[in-house]
């Protein structure tokens, strides 16, 4: 297996390259002309896409190298529909003479040095991911108790009717975004341990056999988690993605599909009691049947949405030439929207594509990855890019009811930004590992047998 | 393990392909229907996000983009909406687009070829085309003097300049104010346009080349014109006059305004006919003539042709194939002769031109957004109408239906104005209509004017009365100015 890290430089150049582009076409296109700072801009890109490459070089030589590039022109994208959505809030202020708002291209931009630091962090600190395998439970219990903290007094905030922000003085934080990975770590490191007891059969109904009733315990533990999540603070998406993931997980660990089917009911039977009992639950999905009818009230925004994928056509409105600031949180939410008015319809089937891309490299980590824990670790984190992006984007765009979630890399927003990163850095680990040449099976044939004086060393 | 990753793999795959689906379904599929949804604003700010070019008379703008500060980013603003309304139309969010700023859509939008340098930039630069500009052929102070001559009437007047087809005027009275339909208040739009359709007197309608009218007497030019053409006739051949006019193969007889015959002895020169305007000598003339040999004429001046000036002008008529009595009604501008004030002032333009009708044109020039003029149009020749000989003793018989006969009213002090009068009958019972064409000065004229008045009464007096006046201040104007 060749280490292919010339491979992924060269894709990290393309992606950079497209970015200063982007960010040039939205500057002269808003009549705003060359953006300040540009040089700023693309060197500190370049830096950090570069010290990302470097650490995976000399610390994960063997990682994939399509993920890096792949997730490096999301946040990119993500950067220039930012920028661009700055200006359009700038000369909404400057012809209302409001005061001009902060950008929030660089703030974002910062994060994104914060997620590149954290995700060398992940590859200096962490020689092998299965050593997370041995705080399985306090990387749980930190989970949970990070995914409650927004209900904590005092730094709990609600924005928009979720509680699902942490506020200390300026700062503030979505911890859910970080309880996604732990969680998932949780999970990986719980499964690998139980799910020789939790694939036990003792019934078969329909040539489908159904666990023992004593295993049901963890779903059902799941199941209730998901549920406090949506009860308590309002948050859809976050129940959603969690009880998905476990599922699946679950399904992956015990190779049983009576999972799937029991996880699908409870599903349904939750999803059943939120929409009799919340209200909030309620007019996603009334909204979701008939956006028209309330176009100009609750149903603004996905008719906004709606209204500008259609305005951006096959090949869009161009860069810095639609007008995706008409949808409230184009920049968070629905950035996917924004997107696709400027790009068509075109830019959103090669983000979807990137999206694919991503995933499918991330379960090919799992698929060839030779421990167990890796393997579901794998799977889980690129199942978590699955069920968010199809989530929001279907969201978005009607498919399904909308459920606020970010867009992974693509959205404004610093915890969403870094918990995608680490997982990202978390999958190049185990790619790394899974992708190393055995050493026995060096084959004399192999043009890139350049492995033979670490074979001296060892 | 491997088996379940893939098959859970095959199902986001079947969740990526419905996304798919789902954004082509939104953005190609059904994108033409949600554009056009009436809740959404995004094609009206396309359209209101670019700087759309101003339309000029002289070096003012009469229609120009105005920067709001909300965001429909220009406000289209017409400097005196009514006076020009006939010439730069409206542009409005709900109602679309006419006169010239639906005419000429294109350069003011910015993205007609002629642009294609400043596109390709644009192109390139990703920029937003800024809308060139449009110069009217149009003299504001005739403009002006002929919207104020028509205070409280109805009616239009065009003037001409006789020798290039400019439109120096295009007046008609009820107008409009482009302004309120041109706004960004979708149901204010509604409420002004309902209350103006709904409105009988029709201010939407432009009058001055869309609504067609008898043309009475000052019809009797071309019959004179076709009956000098015919070398038949000179300025002072005799032609009968009597008090009544038999119609052929009918019972019923055409009578003088007057009541009186023409002349002494029920006889009149061509000269003098025009000059008392008298129904019975040019309905035997119309006879005399044939038909064929008035249309032929009629056609020389425009009849029967649709002109773009670049507005589409509505076709001014001359009946087929009329027989004898009908013949002699539409020698005098009658039966089913219609024609518009634009076509009224071409035959009067046409004569001052030596005999030479001209293509009329309201636009001059087409200037890039800098105000480089990119295209002037050149003037064009429709066809010869009388040959010039014809056309200096038409001229003569003109003034002297000014100097001496009906037109007294359109006299100007030290030059000598060319016209006739004329007053049609729409029905049997409604009122007339009341015309005035001319031209100044005689030998070489600068400006030939028409002026329709509805419902002007019923006095062939109303012609010299109520248009004549006017048409005497427009051609101050253009003389003036």
């Amino acid at each position: 297996m060749k280490s292919r890290r010339t491979t992924e430089l060269v894709l990290l150049v393309c992606a950079w390259a497209l970015g200063i582009l982007g960010t040039l076409q939205v500057g002269w296109a808003t009549g705003e002309g060359t953006p300040p700072r540009l040089w700023i801009t693309i060197s500190a890109v370049a830096l950090i896409a570069l010290a990302m490459h470097v650490v995976v070089r000399f610390r994960a030589k063997y990682a994939d190298p399509i993920m890096l590039p792949v997730g490096t022109l999301l946040t990119i994208l993500g950067l220039i529909m930012i920028y661009r959505l700055d200006v359009a809030d700038a000369r909404r202020a400057e012809l209302n003479n409001a005061p001009l708002p902060t950008p929030d291209v660089y703030s974002q931009l910062t994060w994104f040095a914060i997620a590149g630091i954290l995700f060398c962090g992940v590859f200096v600190l962490l020689q092998d991911h299965r050593r997370l395998q041995r705080y399985t439970f306090t990387f749980g219990l930190i989970g949970l108790v990070l995914m409650v903290l927004p209900l904590a007094p005092i730094i709990g905030t609600t924005v928009n009717g979720a509680t699902l922000w942490i506020r200390v003085g300026d700062f503030s934080f979505q911890p859910a975004e970080i309880a996604k990975i732990l969680i998932t770590i949780f999970f990986a490191g719980y499964l690998v341990k139980t799910r020789d007891s939790l694939a036990l059969v003792r019934t078969k109904v329909l040539g489908i056999g159904l666990p023992r009733p004593k295993d049901l315990g963890p779903i059902v533990i799941a199941w209730f988690i998901s549920l406090g999540v949506l009860i308590f603070q309002r948050d859809l998406g976050t129940s959603v993605l969690f009880f998905g993931l476990f599922v699946s997980m679950l399904y992956i660990a015990t190779q049983r599909r009576s999972w799937l089917i029991i996880g699908f009911f409870l599903f349904l039977g939750g999803a059943y009691f939120a929409y009799e009992n919340f209200g909030h639950v309620q007019a996603r999905v009334t909204v979701w049947l008939d956006p028209w009818s309330y176009a100009d009230t609750t149903g603004y925004q996905i008719v906004q949405s709606i209204y500008g994928l259609a305005n951006g056509g096959i090949l869009g409105a161009g860069l810095g030439q639609g007008f995706p600031n008409l949808v409230p949180f184009a920049s968070t939410d629905f950035i996917v929207a924004a997107l696709g008015e400027e790009l068509g319809v075109t830019g959103i089937f090669v983000i979807l594509l990137l999206y694919a891309i991503l995933i499918e490299r991330g379960l090919r980590t799992a698929i060839t990855c030779r421990d167990g824990f890796g393997q579901l670790l794998a799977a889980g984190l690129s199942i978590t890019f699955a069920l968010q992006v199809f989530v929001i984007i279907g969201g978005v765009t009607g498919l399904i009811p909308l459920t606020g979630l970010t867009t992974p890399f693509l959205s404004y927003g610093g915890s969403s930004l870094i918990a995608n990163w680490v997982i990202l850095a978390l999958l190049l680990r185990i790619s790394d590992r899974s992708r190393r040449p055995d050493l026995s099976k060096v084959s004399p044939d192999d043009a890139m047998t350049q492995v033979v004086p670490r074979v001296n060393q060892s | 393990m491997t088996r379940q990753i893939r098959r859970l793999s095959f199902v986001f795959g079947l969740l990526l392909l419905a996304l798919l689906a789902n954004v082509t379904l939104i953005q190609v599929i059904n994108a033409g229907d949600y554009r056009s949804r009436p809740g959404n604003q995004r094609v009206l700010l396309a359209e209101y996000d670019r700087e759309r070019g101003p339309i000029l008379v002289a070096s003012d703008s009469v229609a120009r983009s105005l920067e709001t500060g909300n965001t429909l980013t220009y406000l289209r603003n017409y400097n005196n909406g009514p006076l020009f309304a006939p010439i730069t139309g409206f542009y409005s969010l709900v109602y679309g687009a006419t006169g010239l700023e639906r005419t000429e859509n294109r350069i003011l939008n910015g993205k007609a070829g002629i642009f294609t340098v400043d596109r390709v930039q644009q192109l390139v630069s990703g920029r937003q085309p800024v809308g060139g500009a449009v110069t009217t052929t149009i003299n504001a102070a005739a403009q002006k003097a002929a919207f104020k001559g028509l205070k409280g009437k109805r009616g239009a007047v065009v003037a001409i300049e006789p020798a290039t087809g400019r439109i120096l005027a295009s007046v008609q009275m009820p107008s409009f104010d482009p302004n309120r339909l041109s706004s960004h208040n979708p149901s204010d739009i509604r409420e002004y346009y309902n209350e103006l359709e709904s409105d009988p007197e029709k201010p939407l309608l432009n009058r001055p080349i869309v609504s067609l009218n008898p043309p009475g007497s000052t019809f009797k030019v071309v019959v004179a014109s076709a009956a000098l053409a015919s070398g038949r006739f000179t300025a002072d051949s005799l032609l009968p006059g009597p008090k009544t006019y038999q119609l052929p193969n009918s019972s019923k007889k055409l009578r003088n305004w007057t009541g009186r015959k023409c002349g002494p002895e029920g006889k009149v020169t061509l000269r003098q006919a025009l000059a008392i305007s008298c129904n019975t000598a040019f309905a035997w003339l119309g006879n005399e003539l044939g038909a064929a040999a008035i249309r032929d004429q009629a056609e020389a001046f425009g009849f029967n042709s649709g002109f773009d000036i670049p507005l589409r002008a509505a076709t001014s008529l001359f009946p087929q194939d009329p027989d004898a009595p009908q013949t002699a009604l539409s020698a005098i501008g009658q039966f089913e002769v219609r024609a518009t004030a634009l076509q009224m002032a071409m035959v009067a333009a046409s004569i001052g031109n030596s005999g030479r009708t001209m293509n009329p044109y309201l636009v001059q020039e087409i200037r890039g957004p800098d105000l480089s003029i990119l295209q002037t149009t050149e003037p064009s020749q429709f066809e010869d109408a009388l040959k010039p000989s014809n056309s200096l003793s038409l001229t003569e018989m003109l003034v002297n239906v000014v100097e001496n006969g009906t037109g007294s009213n359109a006299r100007i002090a030290g030059v000598r104005v060319a016209g006739k009068t004329g007053t049609a009958q729409t029905g049997n019972d409604s009122p007339s209509v009341a015309w005035f064409i001319s031209f100044a000065p005689a030998a070489a004229p600068k400006v030939a004017v028409a002026v329709v008045i509805e419902e002007s009464g019923f006095a062939e007096v109303s012609g010299n009365g109520l248009a004549a006046p006017i048409a005497k201040e427009v051609m101050e104007a253009v003389l003036g100015s």
